[in-house]
């Protein structure tokens, strides 16, 4: 097969591998009546008229808003602390234990605790699960980015005399940024899980309220709907985060490229 | 020249004064004994948190049951069999993925889409077709221990030597001797990195199944034990919880250590 | 200018001890530049660092100009062998070069101006809103130059500075360290383990014994300047010279406890 003819067959299989699943599930589901797998096109008629958008604010808005912000929390703290513990390794030994306790731990074992640590169940709560457990990505990364960094690098600097906060601002954040990007991904995938995990567990709003809500009255399509809109909102967030780091990590690409090996 | 380096630092780092290396253990202490302040001072009611001391009592007298080990034996069972599953069908699926070019292009899609999905958003639909039981936890542990071991063996494939294939097949090694002899030896370091990270994952997701759908193990227990509150047995469970966590943890990092030891250039992870 | 007396440095203590510098008694005078060779491994990086204000002697003192050396001294500035990793890869010629000039107190125009003297001593200009790694490695070791002249030090230690660089460009740098000598008077310490390089750059070199490491000889180069890649290395006192440096240090054999340098590296690896 010529060159031409494998690249348009490759992109042909891309496009028609996915549509054909889609419609594989659309006819298993019409002819087999099942209440419990609805047709995907009633799942797509009941998406749009939940989500888009009568719903959007009672429910999306305050789920995102929750993201925002734990994950927002996480990757600030997890910078801050990142710093110090990477750069010096005597606070590395006192804070490892914690750290390595608490990534290990598996996040719904602590839901009923947060839950009775913030009686009201509000905004803070939730957020506050999501942050705490969003930190680990961020900090385990930006301590690992800031000990990888090349000592020539620092010295230069210091030989320089450039003052400790400027190097910190002006060498370590910038040299260590690729990989604290790289724990942010991580942080922003786990960040709508925990969403997830404590709207299920309490709340009076967001998708994953929706979500146990409908699973409690049977009501299978927008319960479907729900589980469409979370896939949707992880991979947009993710799509969305790739984009800006294609843009700021430009350089990254760059420097790769121009290593010798 | 590397070599030494590392060497040398590595008898700079065993040189360590005793201050450093008790380090550790006097932060874990403080932190305890912050803990204790925390509550008996009533900074935060000792009905929220329980003193240290009030805690580890009550773990130490879970120790002594014979229920909590049950428990935290089914959700290893749980942890175990998600994480066998997935790795049964991850590795075969993602070396075909991984070596086909076509294969893997018309299923990039796909993965794409469904690798990103929390895995929680299933457990409502779970509810409603497999039950509350076993296979429910299974299921769902497999299903988010999957995509790691999946991309992680897919990449590696794709990174084989290619030149390393090309001698074996001058050799005349056939297809399923290439197999076995040239990719899966390559690609094993990838699929340790692989499962390490599924293995944490496993184990959240089988807890989760048990916490959300009372289905029997830890995560039943602590959910039964917040809604009665029973505050101080919630926190013990929650802290066996974590030190299960840790364990699990440790064992992965090991077992991936010595899958990388042999080959330690490719030590790279995707995920 | 610069005076190190008994200058000694031990890594570890106890049995874990390393001696890398043994004794060094060096005289530097303004406006010199000094070559400092000796065989691999035997403590000069450490030597470098030492002077450099970077590590801290374990015996003897470091005098620049009258005082002592304890932290990197404003009017020193250290060009490191390994220019890909010690410029920012994430950012232009022009910030690299910016970087040691940003907390010094000095108007926006002046610092863009030495920026713009700097880049254009190495004949670097076009280049000034390029990635360094958008560079060749010898243009990345010449950005590397051009940061430490616009930090206008009156002294420059330069640190086996063209080692990874190919022969041609090689000879291009060597040319370009002695105009610059000239251009702005500055006062050199040249480390190098290339035998021909010591003898057509230097005006003295000291040659320096295996670890723990000590002056042996002092050699005064009285080759005629400006000195020239070809009619230079054809005088009969250039061969001499080199001949002379060649036997001194063949004359080190490698002794036990060579991984002076090695042992600098994971030391500084350890400390920041």
């Amino acid at each position: 097969m010529s060159g031409r003819a494998w690249r348009v067959t490759k992109i042909g299989a891309e496009i028609a591998v996915p549509l054909a699943i889609l419609l594989a599930w659309q006819l298993w589901t019409a002819s087999a009546h099942q209440a419990r797998f609805p047709r995907p096109t009633t799942i797509a008629v009941e998406f749009q008229k939940l989500w888009l958008f009568s719903q959007f604010d009672e429910h999306v808005v305050p789920s995102l808003e929750r993201i925002g912000a734990g994950f927002a929390i996480a990757v600030v703290a997890g910078i801050a602390l990142g710093i110090p513990l990477g750069l010096s390794r005597r606070a590395h030994r006192v804070a490892m234990p914690h750290i390595e306790y608490w990534r290990a731990m598996p996040p719904p074992a602590l839901l009923p605790i947060s839950v009775i640590l913030e009686h009201s169940i509000a905004n803070r709560q939730k957020i506050a699960f999501i942050a705490f457990f969003c930190i680990f990505p961020v900090l385990l990364n930006t301590i690992d980015g800031i000990r990888g960094i090349d000592p020539t690098l620092l010295e230069t600097a210091r030989s320089y005399g450039v003052p400790r906060r400027a190097r910190i601002r002006r060498i370590v954040l910038p040299a260590a940024f690729p990989q604290i990007v790289a724990g942010m991904r991580n942080s922003l995938a786990l960040a709508v899980i925990m969403m997830v995990l404590s709207e299920y567990f309490s709340s009076t709003s967001g998708v994953g309220y929706v979500l146990l809500i409908s699973k409690n009255t049977f009501q299978l399509v927008p319960m479907w709907a729900a589980i469409v809109l979370i896939g949707v909102l992880g991979y947009v967030l993710n799509l969305l985060f790739l984009l800006v780091e294609r843009r700021v990590l430009a350089w990254h690409r760059g420097w790769r490229a121009a290593l010798p090996d | 020249m590397r070599l030494m380096a590392v060497r040398t630092s590595a008898r700079l780092r065993r040189g360590l004064s005793t201050l450093d290396a008790l380090l550790p253990v006097l932060s874990v202490a403080a932190a305890l004994g912050v803990w204790e302040l925390v509550s008996r001072t009533g900074l935060i009611s000792e009905r929220d948190l329980p003193a240290m001391s009030t805690c580890v009592r009550a773990l130490w007298h879970l120790l002594e049951t014979g229920t909590f080990w049950h428990e935290l034996l089914l959700t290893v069972r749980g942890w175990a069999l998600g994480l066998a599953v997935a790795t049964v069908l991850a590795v075969p699926i993602g070396i075909v993925l991984g070596s086909s070019d076509l294969a893997g292009r018309a299923f990039r899609v796909p993965i794409e889409f469904l690798r990103p999905i929390p895995s929680a958003a299933l457990i409502p639909l779970l509810f409603l077709t497999l039950g509350t039981n076993l296979k429910s936890e299974i299921f769902l542990a497999a299903f988010g221990a999957f995509w790691p071991l999946l991309v992680q063996t897919m990449y590696g494939v794709r990174d084989l030597d290619p030149v390393a294939l090309d001698t074996a097949r001058s050799f005349g090694l056939g297809p399923v001797e290439r197999l076995y002899r040239i990719t899966l030896p390559s690609t094993v370091p990838y699929i340790a990195t692989g499962l390490r990270i599924s293995s944490t994952v496993s184990l959240i997701l089988a807890f989760t199944a048990e916490l959300f759908m009372g289905i029997p193990g830890l995560g039943q227990a602590v959910n039964v034990a917040g809604a009665f509150g029973l505050t101080d047995q919630l926190y013990a469970l929650a802290l066996a919880t974590g030190f299960l966590g840790v364990a699990i943890h440790i064992v992965s990092k090991a077992v991936e250590r010595r899958a990388l030891r042999w080959h330690p250039s490719q030590r790279r992870a995707a995920a | 200018m610069l005076e190190i007396r008994h200058l000694g440095k031990t890594y570890g203590s106890g049995e874990r001890a390393t001696r890398a510098v043994g004794d060094v008694d060096l005289t530097v005078t303004e406006g010199e530049l000094v070559c400092v060779v000796g065989p691999s491994g035997c403590g000069k990086t450490t030597l470098l660092k030492c002077i450099g204000g970077l590590l801290r002697p374990t015996s003897g003192e470091v005098v620049l100009r009258g005082r002592r050396v304890t932290d990197p001294p404003e009017e020193m500035a250290l060009v490191f062998q390994d220019y890909s990793r010690s410029l920012m890869p994430w950012t232009s010629v022009r910030n690299n070069v910016l970087l040691p000039l940003r907390h010094k107190k000095l108007a926006r125009a002046e610092r863009s101006r030495l920026v713009e003297e700097a880049l254009d001593a190495v004949g670097l200009t076009r280049f000034i809103d390029h990635y360094p790694w958008q560079l060749s490695g010898g243009m990345q070791q010449r950005v590397a130059i051009a940061r430490a002249l616009a930090y206008q030090p009156s002294i420059l230690l330069m640190d086996e500075p063209f080692a990874s660089v190919d022969a041609q460009t090689r000879g291009d740098l060597e040319d370009l360290v002695l105009s610059v000598r000239e251009r702005f008077g500055v006062t050199i310490v040249f480390v190098t383990h290339d035998i021909d390089e010591s003898v057509y750059l230097a005006d003295r070199i000291a040659v320096l014994t295996h670890a723990p490491t000590e002056v042996k000889e002092l050699i005064a180069v009285d080759l005629p300047s400006p000195r020239d890649q070809i009619a230079t290395k054809e005088l009969p006192d250039f061969a001499r010279l080199r001949a002379h440096v060649y036997r001194l240090i063949k004359r080190e054999r490698p002794a036990a406890g060579d991984l002076a340098d090695e042992e600098a590296l994971a030391a500084t690896r350890a400390e920041t």
